[in-house]
């Protein structure tokens, strides 16, 4: 009964969808106030009903309910509590679903703060919303309904989640990724609606801000997150493989940085709008993209949720019409004047521009290289693999162009600045990062390695930068205390995310340049150094988990007389699907990782090992937090709550009906 | 000007056409690299005799070069119909592929010879050379000895018929041919 | 699909770290395998460098890289033993020619087509500099606002 009840709910929330799709932006059209009036409701009906859909998949789950097809499919009975109900998620037709769910949340969110603009407006940007969600939902009930049942043959028990997806990461690294993917339709959705309306202003672009900032964030998160699963849970130790389906996401975020920039851009000096208006639609395009990339099996990839050509066309399709449709309105309505240009070559303007074109360029790349083995392959001209060895030269000398640039940019002015200027106030802390650079590796007891010295270079130029404009934002030094009120939310959000990104290069470089790896067999007793510290397999074992039996070897790790950690890494094999995963010990400290994983046993007691030093390979992870956090907090600057007490919304409304 | 708008939406329809042409790509399939050329040479014993064999025992073609190996399930799915061809009169020649010599001759006295040699390739190192990357595969030597076509996966009826019949015309219509109970199809 | 049973039942779950333990005759060798064996991309796998799959063809080559390496075979001899026979599309890392001249050559060509436009749009504002108001337009504008003052 349970699963009927989700799928009728589906189906009604589809009704809602096509209504919100429909109503109000006939209403924009006829000016008719009550059609207008009618899409915060139907968005909050839509949410209603996918969530009652959601919860009826995940009883299913908890319940066992092997009758439902994804169930059995995914699930088992011996698997805890909290990885049925990720189990949901971990699969085609259940993660559709958590799209839907998160976009109809977002719909929601939408509805709810947005009462100081334009009814137009919001019914507009709901309608689109709308509009993305029935093709979804479409695709869900049309072709991977989640509440397939198996009747009457319910198998006994299932197949069991994959071994590598029963992880805590699991449980958070989807929906936050599908927060950023799915979140990046608000700012899509307002480009559209002030298309539609003919207003490309700077209003838009403050509206869009918030929405732009919140979902760049959690993009941000779920990446960062995915890359750190992927480290301790595959147990080699990488944390970024190019992949196309890791791209899918790279790519939806590359874009939104220079959205997120641009967007100020516009919202400050009204100009770039064309600029900002193609990258709100690149975006979340790209997030389409990315689900077609990943649902189709058009490539290969680890990752790949499904590979079914049938269902990849109805995304094509899907694709086609919605991008299509965008592009197409933006040909026909995008300004045709362009925006004056008031602003000189030496101006915080420019330096934006060059972030717009360095991101531009490397979403371009990355998508190149993600499709190139497929364009040769349609023309024939040969099966073409292009990896990590390829994106690696060619994505991070771009990164490490757009570097200099940062540092500058907090510090510049609009408009008009002078090049004198910048020279005058980064100088000083510009040449004290020389020597520092230079120096660091001597500091540290190494040798030069000229790729580090590059990195301290880099991010230590990007760190100062920050560190200078919040010296100037604080008034140090001006004799009248410090103004601590000038650290708004806005400020300090900008300020962590820079940071992180500097420390993110700074992991990365120093991960790559430094990580020390050892395969070798090991029995008890035996004792091995790396990076200074001491192993030792001091005993093996065998542990039975809940649905699981691990082989476990247990190794001390000393430096000099002090005991560091006793570190356990285990070769686990499940009992449902027979799978056999490893399982590997880290050490995690801000500086280094020790990392210990099993590979097979060669004879008896006697197992291959990899021992590994990986330094500061957490700043990678820290650094994305920091991106992360710091666009969450930009929201909570007081300029966005000031939106909800102005009375300029009666005004705001004629307006905005006039079109 | 107006122009200049339009070229996201073209280079967008492009990007289109070209993800629906993907749809009907298979992204895993690949090609030999030796297409074109001729059967790698080698020097390995013969699996019934034990006499040492080269690349000129494959001769004449046209023939098929099957590889198999009695751990692959595949290879005994195939089986049967690669009997049915030799029946025939397609000439095949098998390569061991990384297999117990004992166990393949055991396999082979059980279920029926359909090779006209076998190449026991107990290390693997003809099938390295020729760019093998599991069983069963089967490759298609022309009447000179090149490589002309390879099949990844198990050779069956409509395999038969969509890819590699056009090596064999003298052959009568292989539709009728009486494949036993169990074959592939 | 099953015609890939034979070769999944062999490449079981590919979802653990692969370490092998060669003895290698000087240090540089070790590290060039480390290299090599993350430039070659594995025949049969979802996507995975021989040195991270279990599947049997990429332990294979793994053993033949190792062999190679002591037997002082240089990078490019390798990977062209490779390509050899299982194609391009065995190495991650494309061969600069003709035929991948769009993948090696547009990160640069985007840049500089990217710079040059930046520069044309910033000469494009020297030539029409933002100008003010014109005298008949500035009558106009005093006209209106004389008409507004109380």
């Amino acid at each position: 009964m349970i699963p009927e009840i989700g799928h009728l709910a589906l189906i009604i929330a589809f009704v809602f969808a096509t209504g919100l799709a429909v109503i109000p932006m006939w209403g924009a059209v006829r000016g008719n106030i009550a059609a207008l009036n009618l899409a915060p409701t139907l968005a909050m009906g839509v949410l209603v009903f996918v969530s009652i859909a959601f919860a009826m998949l995940a009883i299913s789950f908890l319940d066992d309910d092997f009758s439902v097809a994804v169930v059995a499919a995914n699930s088992n009975s011996l698997l805890p509590p909290i990885f049925k109900f990720s189990a949901l998620w971990g699969n085609h037709e259940g993660s559709l679903l958590l799209w839907v769910l998160i976009l109809s949340g977002w719909m929601a969110a939408v509805s709810w703060f947005s009462q100081g603009l334009p009814r137009v407006m919001v019914a507009r940007v709901l309608s689109v919303m709308g509009m993305i969600a029935i093709g979804f939902l479409a695709f869900s009930l049309l072709t991977s309904n989640p509440f397939e049942r198996l009747l009457p043959n319910i198998p006994l028990d299932g197949n069991d989640l994959n071994p590598l997806l029963q992880d805590p990461g699991l449980i958070i690294h989807p929906p936050l990724l599908y927060m950023g993917y799915v979140g990046l339709s608000v700012p899509f959705a307002f480009a559209i609606a002030a298309l539609l309306g003919g207003r490309l202003d700077a209003s838009w672009a403050r509206w869009s801000r918030p929405w732009t900032n919140v979902a760049w964030g959690f993009l941000s998160l779920g990446i960062m997150l995915g890359s750190w699963w992927a480290y301790y849970e595959l147990g080699w130790g990488g944390w970024w493989f190019w992949d196309p389906v890791e791209n899918a996401s790279f790519m939806p975020w590359l874009m939104g940085t220079a959205l997120v920039h641009s967007l100020a851009v516009t919202e400050k000096r009204g100009v770039f709008r064309a600029w900002t208006v193609l990258l709100a639609i690149f975006a979340f395009s790209l997030s389409l993209l990315g689900t077609f990339l990943v649902r189709s099996g058009v490539l290969t990839s680890v990752h790949a949720f499904a590979s079914d050509p049938e269902r990849g066309l109805f995304i094509l399709i899907f694709l086609a019409l919605v991008i299509g449709g965008s592009l197409l309105l933006y040909a026909l309505r995008a300004p045709t004047v362009a925006s004056r240009i008031n602003y000189t070559a030496v101006s915080r303007e420019s330096l934006l521009m060059v972030n717009n074109l360095v991101f531009t360029v490397s979403t371009i790349i990355v998508l190149l290289g993600t499709l190139f083995p497929l364009v040769m392959d349609a023309f024939s001209l040969g099966k073409y693999s292009v990896g990590p060895p390829y994106f690696n030269a060619v994505f991070v000398p771009l990164m490490a162009l757009v570097m200099p640039f940062m540092a500058i940019g907090p510090l510049s002015r609009w408009r008009e600045d002078s090049a004198a200027r910048w020279l005058h106030e980064l100088l000083v802390p510009g040449a004290v990062v020389v020597v520092f650079a230079v120096a660091v590796p001597f500091l540290f007891g190494g040798e030069f390695n000229v790729w580090i010295a590059l990195a301290v270079l880099l991010a230590g130029w990007v760190a100062v930068g920050v560190l200078k404009d919040l010296w100037r934002r604080l008034g140090v030094g001006s004799g009248y205390g410090l103004r601590w009120q000038a650290l708004t939310p806005s400020f300090l959000g900008m300020a962590m995310a820079h940071l992180g990104f500097a420390a993110v290069v700074m992991g990365a470089v120093v991960v790559t340049q430094l990580n020390e790896e050892r395969d070798l067999l090991m029995e008890v007793g035996d004792v091995e150094f790396l990076g200074g510290y001491r192993f030792e397999l001091t005993g093996l074992s065998r542990e039975a988990g809940p649905n699981y039996m691990a082989d476990q070897a247990v190794f001390e790790v000393t430096q000099g007389d002090q005991v560091i950690a006793t570190l356990i890494p285990e070769k686990r094999r499940y009992f449902a699907s027979g799978q056999m995963m490893t399982e590997a010990a880290i050490d995690a400290s801000v500086w280094r990782d020790l990392y210990i994983a099993l590979g097979e046993p060669i004879e008896e007691g006697a197992w291959a090992v990899r021992l590994q030093f990986k330094p500061m390979v957490r700043w990678l992870w820290l650094g994305g937090a920091l991106i992360g956090f710091g666009a969450l907090l930009t929201v909570a600057d007081r300029r966005y709550r000031r939106q909800s007490t102005r009375h300029s919304a009666p005004l705001a409304e004629a307006s905005g009906l006039a079109r | 000007m107006r122009v200049k708008r339009f070229i996201p939406l073209a280079v967008f329809a492009l990007l289109a056409l070209l993800l629906f042409k993907g749809l009907s790509i298979d992204p895993t399939a690949l090609p030999a690299a030796r297409l074109g050329q001729p059967f790698p040479d080698f020097s390995q014993p013969e699996l019934l005799t034990e006499e040492l064999i080269d690349a000129s025992a494959l001769r004449p073609g046209p023939a098929l070069v099957n590889v198999w190996a009695t751990w692959c399930y595949s290879c005994r799915v195939e089986h049967p119909y690669l009997l049915a061809l030799a029946e025939q009169g397609v000439p095949i020649y098998g390569l061991n592929y990384k297999d117990d010599s004992e166990k393949a001759r055991q396999w082979l006295a059980d279920l029926g010879d359909p090779y006209r040699l076998n190449i026991a390739d107990r290390d693997g190192t003809v099938g390295l050379d020729l760019g093998v990357y599991g069983a069963p595969e089967t490759y298609v030597l022309g009447a000179d000895g090149v490589i002309l076509h390879r099949h990844v996966g198990v050779l069956d009826q409509a395999v038969f018929e969509q890819d590699i019949g056009q090596w064999f015309p003298a052959l009568a219509k292989l539709g009728q041919a009486n494949a036993p109970e169990g074959s592939a199809q | 699909m099953r015609r890939l049973l034979c070769m999944l039942i062999l490449m079981s779950s590919s979802a653990w770290a692969v370490i092998e333990t060669y003895e290698f005759s000087s240090p540089d060798l070790a590290s060039r395998y480390h290299l090599l064996s993350q430039e070659l991309r594995c025949p049969k796998c979802q996507n995975q460098n021989i040195a991270d799959s279990n599947a049997p063809i990429a332990r294979d080559l793994r053993v033949v890289l190792y062999e190679q390496l002591e037997a002082g075979q240089s990078d490019q001899q390798i990977l062209d033993f490779m390509v050899a026979r299982y194609g391009q599309f065995v190495r991650y890392r494309p061969e600069v020619d003709r035929q991948t001249a769009l993948l090696w050559w547009s990160p640069l060509l985007l840049l500089v087509l990217g710079s040059l436009g930046v520069v044309r749009h910033f000469r494009q504002k020297e030539r029409h500099p933002e100008r003010g108001l014109t005298a008949m337009e500035r009558e106009h504008v005093d006209r209106l606002l004389k008409d507004r003052l109380p």
